[in-house]
C-alpha cells in the first residue's frame, strides 16, 4: 500500500447525496479478477454516454460532457468531494480501487457508509469526515474557483484551504499509523499469531461445535 | 455484572486483543466466500505465500455470475466463467470446510446456502465479502459484510481489525397486520430512520413483531439492515432459533448440540441492557411498503403518492427527489397503485427462501400474469429452496401463471449474469436495492415484498395485496 503522509491537490466536488458504490463502479466491472484496472470505469454510467463493458476500449467512448469529473477544470483531480452517506451499498472493494486507480487520494464527505469508508484505509485512500457546514464551504469554493486546491496533512490531521483556513478531522491511531507508513495490516496482525492461538484454543475447548 | 445487550456478549466473546484506541482483534468463526469478491484474495494469500489460518471456517459458493437457465450450456459469458472457475480452483488450492460449486444441489445464494446448512450458528461471527452477510444476524450471530483486503485479512489470521460499534435498539411492537411482511417491516425502519440512520450501529430487532416473525422472516429483516446504513443487524435467540437449526448438516450434534443450546439460550440481550440510541415502530402502523426512488429511503405504504419534490425544503433532498423521479420516469402526486410494471423479479438473498416462495405462490395460485408484464422472474434461493419448493408444487402454480422457473443464484438482484432490465424498463422485484442501474443500466427498481411483487405481476401494476383477492 502506498503511504499517505501530505496531499496538495485538486479538489473535484460531485454535489449529491447517497452515491453508492453500484454507481462508483458498476457490477460488470466486477468480473475482473484482478485488482487494478478499475479507474478508467469509475462512475462509469455517470461518466459516459454509452453503455460500458468489460474490455471496452474506453478512449473510444463518448463521455458525458455535464458529469463533473469529465470537466476540464477537474483533470487530475486527486479530493473527491462528496455529500452525505457517501458509499453506501455494496461492499465491493472494486470502489476504492477505481477512486485509487483514478487518482484520487482522499474522499472528503459529512458521512461515509462504514464498509466503504472502512476499505479506503487498506488502500491507501484516505477518507475524510468533516461537518455538513464546512463541506458546503468546499463546495461554494471549489466550484467559484478554477484550480482550487486543499491541502491534508495526515500526521497533522488537518485539512486546509488556499486561505489558510484549516480543519482538524479524527482518525483512529491505527489507522493512522497504517496509513503514514503504507503498513500491510496482514503483517502486523501475524505479529500476535500467538495470541490468536491462544485465544482459538480456549474457544475450541469452550464451544468445541465451531470447530468441525 | 452491569446488564450486557446481545451485541456487547458477541463482541466481548471474540476479542482477541485490544489497543489503546480501542482497535480489536476479533476472531472470526465463520468464513462465507463467493466468487466475485474473492479472487484477489486468494491471489495476495498466494502472493504472500500464506495459507488459510483455518480453512475449515470457509463455507463457499459460486453465486453472483452464474446463470438461471440453460445450465447444460454452462457459462457463456467468458469473463463470468473465469470468476467462477477461478473460485473452483482457489478452493481447490486452498481448501474449505465446504464448497457448493455451480450446478450443485447445494450451490445457491451464499445467505440462504450458510443457514440452510447450519453453517451458521449462534454466537458466531460471521464474515463475507457481501453487505448482506447482516443476514446471518437472525440466528443471533455478529455478522457483516468486509471487503476484500479483509477477506484476506481473515483468510490469513482468522481474524478482522474492528472497533465497536454504537448499538441502536429497533423495536417493532404489537402485531402485524394479514399482508404485511417482514420486507415490509425492514423498508418501514428505512424510510423511518433513512439508509444512514444506522450508520456506526450494530442494530438489534425486538418486540413482539419481532419474536412473530419466522426465523426466514428474521433473515429478511437482519438482511436489509445494511440498507438502514447497519453493518451488523442481529435478533435474539429463541424457540425459533433453536428448532431451525436441530439436525442441519453443520449443526452440532448429541452432546455437543445440548452444550450448545445451553449457551445459545444466553444470547439476548439482558434485562435493563442500554442501547446508544432507540427507535420504537407499532406493527399496527405497518402497511405494505413499495419504494419509489432510487434509494432504499425512497418507500412508503403502498396507498401512497409519489412526492412532490416541491414541497422539500431541504435543498440536498429536494435535489435527490427531482433526480430519482427524473430517473424512475415518475410525476409527484402518482398514486403508487397507479405504476404500471414491465418485469418482476422474485428472488435475492433477501426473498427467495422456501417461505417467500410459498407466499408469492399463494397469490398467483389460478391466476395469469398481466398482458403488459414482459417477464417474471422467479428465482430460487438455492438448489434446496428449488427441491423443496418443486415438491411442494410451488414450480408449477408458477408456471401456469405465465412466471418463469429458473435455477438458484442472484440473478437480477445486480444482474451481474444475463438476467437484467433494459434502459427505461420498470421492476416490482423482491430484492434489496433500488439504486440507478442495479438491475441493468436504465433501469428501474421498486423493492417490494414476495406477496406485493406476485400481486403486481397478475395485476399489471401495484395493488395492495391486503384487498387483492
Amino acid at each position: 500500500m502506498k503511504p499517505f503522509t501530505l496531499l496538495q491537490g485538486l479538489v473535484c466536488p460531485l454535489d449529491r447525496a447517497n452515491v453508492d458504490t453500484d454507481a462508483i463502479i458498476p457490477k460488470q466491472f466486477l468480473k475482473s479478477i484482478k485488482r487494478s484496472g478499475f479507474g478508467p470505469n469509475l462512475f462509469d454510467e455517470w461518466r459516459y454516454l454509452d453503455h460500458g463493458e468489460p474490455g471496452m476500449d474506453n478512449s473510444q467512448r463518448q463521455v458525458n460532457p455535464e458529469f463533473v469529473l469529465n470537466f476540464p477544470r477537474y483533470a487530475g483531480a486527486q479530493v473527491l468531494l462528496a455529500r452525505d452517506n457517501f458509499g453506501c451499498g455494496s461492499s465491493r472493494e472494486h470502489a476504492p480501487w477505481a477512486i485509487e486507480d483514478y487518482g484520487f487520494r482522499a474522499v472528503i464527505a459529512p458521512s461515509f457508509a462504514d464498509i466503504f469508508f472502512n476499505n479506503c484505509f487498506k488502500n491507501g485512500v484516505l477518507p475524510i469526515v468533516l461537518d455538513a457546514q464546512i463541506v458546503d464551504q468546499l463546495f461554494k469554493e471549489t466550484e467559484a474557483k478554477e484550480g482550487y486546491q486543499l491541502t491534508i496533512d495526515l500526521a497533522a490531521q488537518t485539512v486546509s484551504t488556499p486561505s489558510g483556513q484549516s480543519f482538524g478531522f479524527d482518525i483512529t491511531a491505527h489507522r493512522k499509523h497504517c496509513l503514514l507508513n503504507g503498513l500491510d495490516e496482514i503483517g502486523l496482525t501475524l505479529q500476535h499469531a500467538d495470541e490468536i492461538r491462544v485465544f482459538e484454543e480456549k474457544r475450541k475447548q469452550q464451544q468445541p461445535w465451531l470447530f468441525v | 455484572m452491569t446488564a450486557q445487550t446481545l451485541y456487547d456478549k458477541l463482541w466481548h466473546s471474540h476479542v482477541v486483543r485490544e489497543e489503546a484506541d480501542g482497535t480489536c482483534l476479533l476472531y472470526i468463526d465463520r468464513h462465507l466466500v463467493h466468487e466475485v469478491t474473492s479472487p484477489q484474495a486468494f491471489e495476495g494469500l498466494r502472493i504472500a505465500g500464506r495459507k488459510p489460518w483455518r480453512n475449515h471456517s470457509i463455507v463457499a459458493t459460486a453465486d453472483h455470475n452464474t446463470p438461471t437457465d440453460h445450465w447444460d450450456k454452462g457459462i457463456q459469458d467468458p469473463i463470468s466463467r473465469q470468476q467462477v472457475e477461478t473460485l473452483d480452483a482457489n478452493i481447490k488450492e486452498f481448501g474449505s470446510l465446504a464448497y457448493f460449486p455451480f450446478k450443485d444441489l447445494r450451490q445457491g445464494i451464499v445467505h440462504v446456502v450458510g443457514p440452510e446448512n447450519g453453517a451458521t450458528l449462534p454466537g458466531m461471527t460471521v464474515v463475507c465479502g457481501d453487505s448482506h452477510t447482516s443476514t446471518h444476524g437472525a440466528f443471533a450471530a455478529l455478522a457483516h459484510g468486509i471487503g476484500t483486503s479483509e477477506v484476506e485479512h481473515v483468510m490469513a489470521t482468522q481474524t478482522l481489525v474492528a472497533k465497536k460499534s454504537k448499538s441502536m435498539l429497533v423495536r417493532v411492537d404489537g402485531q402485524l397486520g394479514r399482508g404485511v411482511t417482514a420486507k415490509d417491516v425492514a423498508l418501514a425502519i428505512i424510510g423511518r430512520i433513512g439508509t444512514a440512520g444506522g450508520t456506526g450501529y450494530a442494530i438489534e430487532f425486538g418486540g413482539d413483531a419481532i419474536k412473530s416473525l419466522s426465523i426466514e422472516g428474521r433473515m429478511t429483516l437482519c438482511n436489509m439492515a445494511i440498507e438502514g446504513g447497519a453493518r451488523a443487524g442481529m435478533v435474539a435467540v429463541d424457540d425459533k432459533t433453536i428448532a431451525y437449526l436441530k439436525d442441519r448438516q453443520f449443526s452440532p450434534k448429541g452432546e455437543q448440540w445440548d452444550a450448545a443450546v445451553a449457551y445459545w439460550n444466553t444470547l439476548v440481550s439482558d434485562e435493563g441492557a442500554q442501547f446508544d440510541h432507540t427507535v420504537v415502530l407499532q406493527a399496527a402502523d405497518i402497511a405494505p411498503q413499495v419504494t419509489w426512488g432510487t434509494s432504499p429511503e425512497q418507500v412508503l405504504a403502498v396507498s401512497g403518492k409519489v412526492p412532490d419534490p416541491a414541497a422539500e425544503a431541504d435543498p440536498v433532498k429536494k435535489g435527490s427527489y427531482e433526480r430519482a423521479l427524473q430517473y424512475m420516469g415518475l410525476a409527484a402526486n402518482t398514486p403508487l397503485t397507479d405504476i404500471p410494471v414491465d418485469k418482476v423479479f422474485i428472488g435475492s438473498c433477501t426473498n427467495s427462501r422456501i417461505e417467500d416462495l410459498r407466499a408469492a405462490a399463494g397469490i398467483a395460485k389460478g391466476k395469469k400474469k398481466a398482458a403488459n408484464v414482459k417477464l417474471v422472474l422467479v428465482v430460487p434461493g438455492s438448489g434446496l429452496v428449488k427441491k423443496q419448493a418443486e415438491a411442494e408444487g410451488l414450480d408449477k402454480v408458477f408456471i401456469e401463471a405465465g412466471f418463469e422457473w429458473r435455477e438458484p443464484g442472484c440473478s437480477m438482484c445486480l444482474a451481474m449474469n444475463a438476467d437484467r432490465l433494459e434502459p427505461g424498463e420498470r421492476c416490482a422485484s423482491t430484492s434489496n436495492r433500488n439504486f440507478e442501474g442495479r438491475q441493468g443500466q436504465g433501469g428501474r427498481t421498486h423493492l417490494v415484498s414476495p406477496e406485493m411483487a406476485a400481486a403486481a405481476a397478475i395485476a399489471g401494476h401495484f395493488v395492495d395485496v391486503r384487498t387483492f383477492a
